[in-house]
Parts: structure tokens; sequence; C-alpha cells
């Protein structure tokens, strides 16, 4: 899901810093140019490149479908079994739902960071602003496992409790660089002129923000939201770190692979994530394309 | 004649009804003098123009006044900007009763045209009902009548010229400030709206402000010209003051053209001014010629290419004009330029360094000249004016 929504961030930053995406429908072709047939070699290159980023994805519907407990070759024949068991499994459920409060909160928080911080960077100057901006991507260079560790520290000593908040406060620390990229993007190409003109006509500093600067940043923010979900639920070594008594989604999971048994359940599981995500991809584009 | 204004004093007060009331008004930008002192008064229902080249100050002058910037602090406290009676210090632009027609247009790439024009009513608390009527009656007077749904940005250039103006002109302000508003048209499309926008401001009687780089768009629109440079204010007059009587060359150079001879100046005699052209030896020239005083010593003579005319059949006999005092020299055709309705010729002339250039209307059966050919040019001595 992760791949999916950076997918999607990239081609709305390609978007956004398209000049012409103020004035002209934002729809994204390949190449500005029209478009030529590609050559043999290129065609083929593209293809097992496809294959290699959706392959292993494919291989979960082949087994979350298969009757055997065993994941492995050869195939067995077809069952729903699994899916039937997916709605008795509830500490899964408990699971998934901590994820997705978790995924949900981390998301807003984040984007919400990110639109202040990409706001000021720019939109205004001041005192350390080029040190700030150099500041915003570092996290990303650090292991998540340093940051797990070096988090539980802290938290341990200032004698806050693990809970779903301190996972929450862990992956937006590390979502927020992205966040924070996508946004300052969004906002990087706008048209300064259109604030003026706002105030020019009477409005506030907020209702300009609400009126034209928000509405204009939309794919931006939709492609940050997701990102930073995305990111979020499926992020495994600092909910592992950061977790108290109630699992994150892939905690938990990671906690059953100790269990042959429950293997083809979580492929079940991991098929309707892929179906979902997909869902939200398609969603996503219909509204952006929309939006122009 | 109309005298062309030189200093501006410090409250001039040209109408009784002054609009826009600008007083010492300066700004920096990063240790850079952007506008310098400028004072100047705009009368109500007023068309006027800031010229001059970009960076002269020109926009600047009017973000000020927009109230997007705001002027720096003077030995006086700060500079002034008084719009219709009241002082505008520390009133944000939100708050003023100008709206500005954006070079770039502006026009919000989210809203449809409709939303678009009626984007400042809404803070105003119309009724639904009322914002569309007042809408529509607005793209009506735009020439815009059925393009309330249209999407911003199926608009050409034209259009969205007219939805930035109708969007600024719906709120009725005192004021309306255009920034390079026609710079993005085509020639054809410019002059059409050069003559709507001055027949729009006439209807209306708002107070219109224009910055523009293009001088024949200055003169055709505007009441009154400030003519900037580095930003201050170089000549302030009617647009025939400031075409007529430039004070200084670098005016003279940056509306139309002008050719400039090198001359002395000997000082009045009687009421007529002593000069000697190079080449042409002492003439005298009534004091209005000099539009701004002069001390004796060098100086240059300058004269419009369209007040030179090229004698027919090289004789100083054209009797269409009878003064008897033309001034006439022999020169040669240097190059010519054949525009259609005009041909302006660069010619070099004996004891002149340089080229002079010469204008003539292509009439029926005016000859038209080659390069190589020696003519006659001549023109009237009234037509000169002394330049520093």
């Amino acid at each position: 899901m992760a791949y999916a929504a950076a997918a999607l961030a990239a081609k709305s930053r390609a978007g956004v810093s398209m000049k012409m995406s103020m004035h002209m429908p934002m729809r994204i072709s390949p190449s500005p140019s029209t478009p030529q047939k590609a050559p043999k070699l290129l065609r083929g290159f593209f293809i097992i490149c496809l294959v290699f980023l959706y392959a292993p994805v494919m291989v979960l519907p082949l087994f979350a479908f298969n009757d055997s407990s065993i994941v492995g070759f050869p195939l067995r024949g077809f069952t729903l079994d699994w899916f039937r068991q997916l709605p008795h499994e509830t500490m899964l459920h408990r699971a998934a739902a901590n994820s997705l409060v978790i995924a949900t909160s981390t998301a807003i928080i984040s984007t919400s960071f990110a639109v202040l911080v990409a706001r000021a960077i720019t939109r205004y100057r001041f005192h350390g602003r080029g040190f700030a901006f150099g500041l915003i991507m570092a996290p990303v260079l650090l292991p998540e496992i340093i940051i797990g560790v070096a988090l539980l520290i802290v938290l341990l000593g200032l004698g806050i409790p693990l809970n779903l908040w301190s996972v929450i406060g862990g992956h937006v620390l590390v979502t927020t660089p992205f966040t924070i990229a996508i946004m300052l993007a969004a906002f990087h190409n706008m048209d300064q002129r259109l604030e003026e003109a706002s105030l020019d006509l009477g409005e506030s500093r907020f209702g300009t923000f609400r009126r034209v600067i928000l509405p204009l940043a939309m794919p931006g923010l939709a492609a940050s939201l997701l990102l930073s979900f995305s990111l979020s639920l499926d992020e495994f070594i600092i909910a592992f770190f950061l977790t108290g008594v109630d699992p994150t989604l892939p905690v938990y999971i990671w906690a059953q692979l100790r269990f042959p048994s429950k293997l083809p359940i979580v492929m079940a599981l991991g098929t309707l994530m892929v179906l979902v995500s997909l869902v939200l991809l398609s969603l996503f584009e219909y509204s952006r394309r929309r939006w122009y | 004649m109309p005298q062309a204004k030189t200093k501006p004093s410090p409250n001039p007060n040209p109408n009784p009804n002054p609009m826009v009331v600008l007083e010492d008004i300066s700004k920096t930008y990063m240790g850079e003098v952007v506008v310098d002192g400028v004072s100047l008064t705009i009368a109500a229902g007023e068309f006027f123009s800031l010229l001059g080249p970009s960076g002269c100050g020109k926009t600047t002058l009017l973000r000020l006044i927009a109230g997007f910037a705001t002027p720096d602090k003077n030995d006086s406290g700060a500079g002034s900007i008084v719009i219709d009676g009241k002082p505008m210090t520390g009133v944000p632009a939100n708050k003023r009763p100008t709206n500005m027609v954006f070079q770039s247009y502006a026009i919000f790439p989210h809203l449809n045209v409709g939303d678009n024009v009626g984007y400042g009513l809404k803070k105003q608390g119309l009724g639904r009902e009322a914002m569309r009527r007042r809408v529509l009656g607005m793209l009506d007077m735009v020439d815009l009548a059925g393009f309330y749904d249209r999407p911003a940005h199926a608009l050409s250039g034209g259009q969205r010229q007219r939805v930035a103006l109708a969007r600024a002109l719906i709120m009725r302000p005192k004021v309306l400030l255009l920034d390079e508003p026609l710079s993005a048209l085509d020639k054809k499309l410019r002059e059409q709206m050069q003559h709507e926008l001055r027949s729009l401001q006439r209807e209306l009687g708002i107070t219109f402000i224009m910055v523009t780089h293009d001088q024949e768009e200055a003169l055709i629109m505007s009441d009154r010209i400030a003519v900037m440079f580095d930003g201050r204010i170089a000549q302030l007059g009617t647009p025939q003051a400031i075409y007529s009587y430039p004070v200084t060359r670098r005016v003279a150079a940056f509306i139309g053209e002008m050719n400039l001879l090198p001359a002395q100046y000997h000082g009045v005699k009687g009421d007529r001014l002593q000069v000697s052209i190079e080449g042409l030896g002492r003439i005298e020239l009534a004091n209005t010629q000099m539009p701004r005083p002069l001390a004796v010593g060098p100086v240059s003579i300058g004269i419009r290419p369209e007040t030179m005319t090229i004698l027919y059949n090289n004789e100083n006999n054209n009797n269409a004009s009878p003064a008897p005092a033309r001034h006439a020299i022999t020169a040669r055709v240097a190059s010519m330029d054949y525009y259609g309705d005009m041909t302006y010729y660069r010619v070099r002339a004996q004891g002149i360094e340089g080229l002079l250039t010469i204008s003539m209307r292509n009439t029926v059966g005016r000859r038209i000249y080659g390069v190589g050919e020696e003519i006659r040019a001549s023109w009237q001595p009234e037509s000169l004016i002394v330049l520093g």
C-alpha cells in the first residue's frame, strides 16, 4: 500500500510542479510532448519492472484461496475458508482497529504539521529558514530502529506510558518529512498573486487560506494524507518498540508467524488490504481528474 | 500651451477633489531604493498612468497604494497615503477602497467565471440571488454574458482579462488599480481593450491608476501621466504636455522618438532663447521651447521625427507651409523602414553627428526615397525644444 501511495505522491508532485496546472486540466502524461511508440527494448524493460513490482503481491491471493494450511507449492485447490475465519479472529480485529486509529491520527497530525511548515517555508522569509529547510528531510536518513530505540528510552525515562499515543507520536515523527516534502511541492508553485487577489477582494487572511489556498493544495493534501496513512499502517519497527498492550496489525501479524496454521488467514487479510488500497487509489485518481 | 509640471509642490492640488494623495512615499527592498520620495495627487475620476521602464518602481508604487506593501518610514514619521480623505497607514489591503487588476490576472483556477467575479461579494453578506444578479449584470457589462458557468481554465487571454476586470469592478472600488493590464494580449486585442477600458472608465467615473511600460498605451488612455525613472517621478503632466515638452532627454527618448542635436545655449535676449546648433548656426527660439530652465552652456536640441519633412524636388518651395523661417539641411538616406502608413528614414546630414530619424506619412503621390538618395530635410523652428 505504501508503494502505491508513494507513487501517487510522486505523481501529484509532478502535477503541481507543472506550471500549467493552474490553467489547464491537470492530466499527467508520461511526457509533455506527444507520446511516441516505445521502442521494443524499453517496452520489455517496462514489463519486467511491472512483474518485479507486482509478482510478490500476486502470491497473496494465490495462497489466500489455496485449500491448505501450509503455505507452499503445489497448490491444493480452491477454498474461501480463510476468509470465513477472518471474522472470528477477534485479536486480529483489535489489532486492525488499533492500526486504523493510529494511521488515521498520524495522517491528520502529520499532514497538519506539513501544511503549517510548508506554508511557512514557501511563503515567508524568517531567520533560519534555510537551516530549517535542510533539517526537514534529515530524519529520513536515520534508521528506524535507531529512532525506535531512542524514542523508547526517552518515553520510559520520562515515565510516559506506552499506548496508541506513543505509537502515533513515533509515526508522526517518521512520516512528517514525507508529508512536508509533498506539501512543499503543493505550495511551491502556487501563484502568490492569487492570495493577493483574494485579499484585494476584501477576504481575510484566514478566509483566503480556506477559499483559495486549501482548495488549490487539495491534490497535494490528499496525497499527503494517503501517504502518511499508508506509511503508518504498515510501519513495523517503531510500532514494535512503542506499542503497549495493544499491538498494531503488523506487530500482530509478526506475532502470528510463530503459528504456521494462521498464515493462510494472514494471506487472506493481505488480499483484502490489496483490494482496499486499489479502491482507494482509484478513488483518488478519479477525484483528482475531476478536480480541474 | 499645456505647461508641463516640473516639480510637484509638497501638496499639489490640481483638482478640488483629490482621490489619492501620496506624500513623500519611499520603499526600500533589501537595501535597494525602489521608490524614492514620491509625492502625487490623483483626482477623483481621473485616468492616471504610471509610465516607466521595468524596474522604475511603478509597480511597487501601485502595490503600496493597494496595501500589499507598506512605505518606508521617513524622517517625519511615515510617508502617507490618503485615499478618499482617509489615511491608509496601517489599513490592510482587504480593508482599502481599492481593487486591482493583476498583470497575470490571477483568476482563481478552481472557480468558474461566476464564482470568480462574485468572489468578493461573498464577504458582503448578500443573498444568493442578489449576488447572482449582480454577477450576471457585471458579466454583461464586460461582454461576457453567458460565461457564468465557464471554468476558469477554458478562457482565452482576452476573456481572462475581462473576468479580472469584472471581479474588481463588482466591488465598486473608489480606485481601480491596473498593473500592466493589457501587456499579455496580442496587438489587435490590446488596441480594442484600450478603447474599451477608456470608455468604461468614463462611463463609471471611477479613478483608474494604471501601470504600464508602453508609452503609446499611456498616451492613448490617460488623462495624466507620471513618467518614472529610478523610483522618482521624472515628469508629470497630460499626454500632450509630456510628448510635446519632455523636460529631460531621458523622458524625450522614452516617450516616442526624439532626434537630439548638440547645441550651445547662450541665454535669453528679450524673451527669445539664443541657441546655436552645430552645422546650422545661431537661431532664436521662444522661451516656451525650453521646458525646464537650463544654465548657459552645452545643451541638446530635440526634434520629433514627424515634425521634420522631406522637401519635394529637393527645393525649399513647399507652398503647403508658408512659414518663411524653415530650417533645411541636405542629407543622405542611410536606411529606411516602410510601415505601410508611414516610412521611417534614417538620414546622415553634413555637419551633424549621428543619424537623424524622419518619419513621413505615405500619402498618395508621395515618393518613397531609397537608400543613398540625397534629400532636403526641413522643419519649423517652433518644433525644436531645448533639453539639458
